[in-house]
């Protein structure tokens, strides 16, 4: 058995002793900011970027991994005990788990996420084992045409699915794609949009614009905003462990979370936050058993349902990630970034050039999630203290972890200036309601699409049709085309509109 | 005319002045042919199509209804302008004072930027962190920054 073969490389690798800590390094991160509102995956894993020089790619992509799926697993807490989800991915987790808290039910709702998004765990680490490597062999029948189209159905993929506006959305990956032209042309060697500044002529670090955007955009729009009371149920945090009748309510939804979020993270842009917003959908019209609490009044499986289904996607989100070298959502654009740092190149190849990565990553998944359980369930208490720490501690950190972040990317000043007019970018981003995710998947795409573009046209003497003769890039293109016009049809906007509103 | 939405519209301005901008930069680098496609082709496209996009969103900003007008509220100025400033002070002065000095600067500067100012909150955010940070990028990760000012002449 070829997987059983490749999960024991995997395993071996993970199970070392500096691989285990680095995982357990990140879970813990992980949690730690996923309890911290305010603090997203995207500007940790962006600020940790320059300790990563000093760590092997292994336990590099393993800590940072740790963070985004421990990210998951904190944003949970603090949706069900303080009702400010900690990720966006938990926004919806909060509408049912944190009814249950007031009732008293604080701990069977924590259990249910966490034991649910450790099911589900598990099944997305198979899933990867499982699916990666014929999507690689797929791969690599891909010449520049598909891979263009590829990273087209890519980027809309991205954008349809998430909520707002899909005009400004699409909008934004163009800027990002523009902003990746501010470099040298790597076919005739000429510097672009770089104004004579030579720092500019090897691009805007994404590091700048990702710390930017996402760490001082958002403690400025925090900052703005008036400071809100909190109501913290600490004290009522007793009996972990969901009752009998908790148990047989919630496992379906766990499976059917489980489901749908392995299916919805594999897809461009789908990942946690769609997955964990299709899954309550689903659970809503789901039959129950006879007696439950209705939705909105603290179901249990409105809490298990979308907590598995988050964990679910945000582990196979990593496979369109390694298998094609396409990030679906930013946290996997910063992988890349990761990746490209430690000199490896993302896509097909990497399961093949650097299989101790490829299956130590995956194998230590699965080693993150069941730390995971045991920091979260046992532990909670401490979780929970820090959540009584004021902002105004809090934001000096993120600041100083950021600037001295952007100094030690090149041992310039010029990288911290670049992420103070990103703040600035990402401040206007945020009054305007322009999301920024999509900007940065297309600043990392830009480069790769241009290049596979230009390459495409010199294969073809210039002739625009190979993108459309190609059978696979014809598909993919159409795929994305039916994407776009599905949504933008009317009854559809309205249902889209409808389904993101009823969890506001 | 009457805007519908303020947000949109000034999302659309941008989008369409960025969108312009990028493309009428693309016509100091040669463009070449589609057979060839040279260093403005890829731009060029892109910033055309940016503005395109940019003048639909700023049309349906105009005629499209919505319930309160979409406005973007009140800017922030001051956490805006006292991080933005921190941020590039301390960039500027990391290289030349060293972290022992410029992390409190930077760590005071950005205070400004809250509600509530206490200095002994702010000092001790700015003996933790500055110890923290030496702990962790200097003696841990081993990353090459100044700790003392270079005219102490020790270097970090």
């Amino acid at each position: 058995m070829d997987l059983l073969h490749n999960l024991a490389l995997g395993f071996g690798v993970a199970l070392s002793f500096q691989n285990v800590l680095y995982a357990f390094f990140g879970a813990v991160l992980g949690t730690l900011i996923g309890v911290l509102p305010g603090l997203g995956p995207v500007a940790t894993i962006a600020m940790l970027l320059p300790s990563i020089y000093a760590l092997d790619a292994t336990p590099a992509l393993i800590m940072l991994a740790g963070i985004y799926y421990g990210a998951q697993y904190g944003g949970s807490t603090t949706a069900i005990l303080i009702n400010v989800p900690g990720e966006s991915s938990s926004v919806v987790t909060a509408i049912d788990g944190y009814q249950m808290a007031r009732q008293g039910r604080a701990g069977a709702a924590l259990a249910a996420a966490g034991l649910g998004s450790f099911f589900a765990g598990c099944v997305g680490t198979v899933i990867i084992a499982a699916f990666a490597p014929p999507l690689t062999e797929l791969a690599f029948k891909f010449g520049p045409a598909e891979y263009f189209s590829l990273m087209v159905l890519g980027l809309i993929g991205a954008v349809v699915l998430a909520s707002g506006s899909l005009i400004k959305a699409i909008s934004m990956i163009l800027l990002g794609l523009l902003l990746g032209q501010v470099n040298t042309d790597v076919i005739s060697g000429v510097p672009r949009y770089s104004f004579d500044i030579p720092e500019l002529t090897d691009g805007i670090g994404f590091v700048g614009i990702a710390m930017g955007v996402f760490g001082f955009g958002e403690i400025i729009a925090n900052l703005g905003m008036p400071s809100e009371h909190r109501e913290v149920f600490t004290k009522e945090v007793k009996g972990l462990w969901p009752t009998k009748e908790d148990f047989l309510t919630a496992w379906p939804a766990v499976l059917r979370g489980t489901g749908i979020g392995s299916l919805l993270g594999v897809l461009p842009g789908g990942g946690a936050l769609l997955a964990s917003f299709a899954a309550y959908t689903l659970e809503k019209k789901s039959p129950g058993r006879a007696g439950e609490i209705p939705f909105g009044k603290g179901n249990i499986r409105g809490v298990a349902g979308p907590e598995s289904a988050n964990n679910a996607g945000a582990q196979t989100s990593f496979i369109p990630m390694l298998t094609l070298g396409i990030p679906p959502n930013a946290v996997m654009a910063l992988m890349v970034g990761a990746m490209t740092i430690k000199g490896i190149q993302p896509g097909p190849q990497v399961m093949t050039s650097n299989p101790q990565l490829f299956w130590g990553l995956i194998a230590s998944m699965w080693v993150g999630n069941l730390m995971l359980i045991i920091l979260n369930l046992p532990l909670i208490g401490i979780w929970i203290k820090l959540l009584t720490v004021p902002y105004r501690f809090l934001f000096p950190a993120i600041v100083v972890f950021c600037g001295i972040g952007l100094y030690t990317l090149n041992n310039s000043s010029f990288d911290v200036y670049i992420g103070a007019c990103f703040g600035i970018i990402g401040y206007a981003f945020y009054k305007l309601g322009c999301e920024p995710a999509p900007l940065l998947l297309g600043f990392i795409l830009g480069p790769m699409m241009e290049e596979n573009l230009r390459r495409a046209l010199l294969l073809s003497r210039g002739d625009w049709s190979t993108f459309v003769t190609r059978p696979l890039s014809a598909g993919l293109l159409l795929a994305a085309l039916v994407m776009v016009v599905i949504v933008a049809l009317p009854s559809i906007k309205a249902k889209r509109e409808q389904a993101f509103a009823e969890v506001d | 005319m009457k805007i519908k939405s303020q947000k949109d519209f000034w999302s659309g301005l941008m989008f369409v002045a960025t969108g312009l901008g990028f493309a009428w930069g693309a016509q100091f680098y040669s463009f070449g042919t589609s057979a060839r496609p040279g260093p403005a082709y890829f731009p060029f496209g892109l910033g055309i199509l940016l503005a395109l996009l940019g003048a639909l969103v700023l049309f349906e900003a105009l005629t499209i209804e919505t319930e309160d007008g979409e406005p973007v509220g009140k800017w922030a100025f001051k956490p805006l302008i006292t991080i933005c400033l921190s941020i590039a002070v301390f960039g500027w002065l990391l290289p030349r004072l060293g972290m022992a000095l410029s992390l409190p600067i930077l760590i005071i500067i950005c205070s400004l930027a809250g509600d509530e100012f206490h200095w002994r909150d702010v000092l001790i955010n700015c003996v933790v962190l500055t110890i923290g940070s030496w702990a962790i990028f200097i003696l841990g990760l081993k990353l090459v920054i100044p700790l003392w000012p270079t005219f102490i002449g020790t270097g970090g």
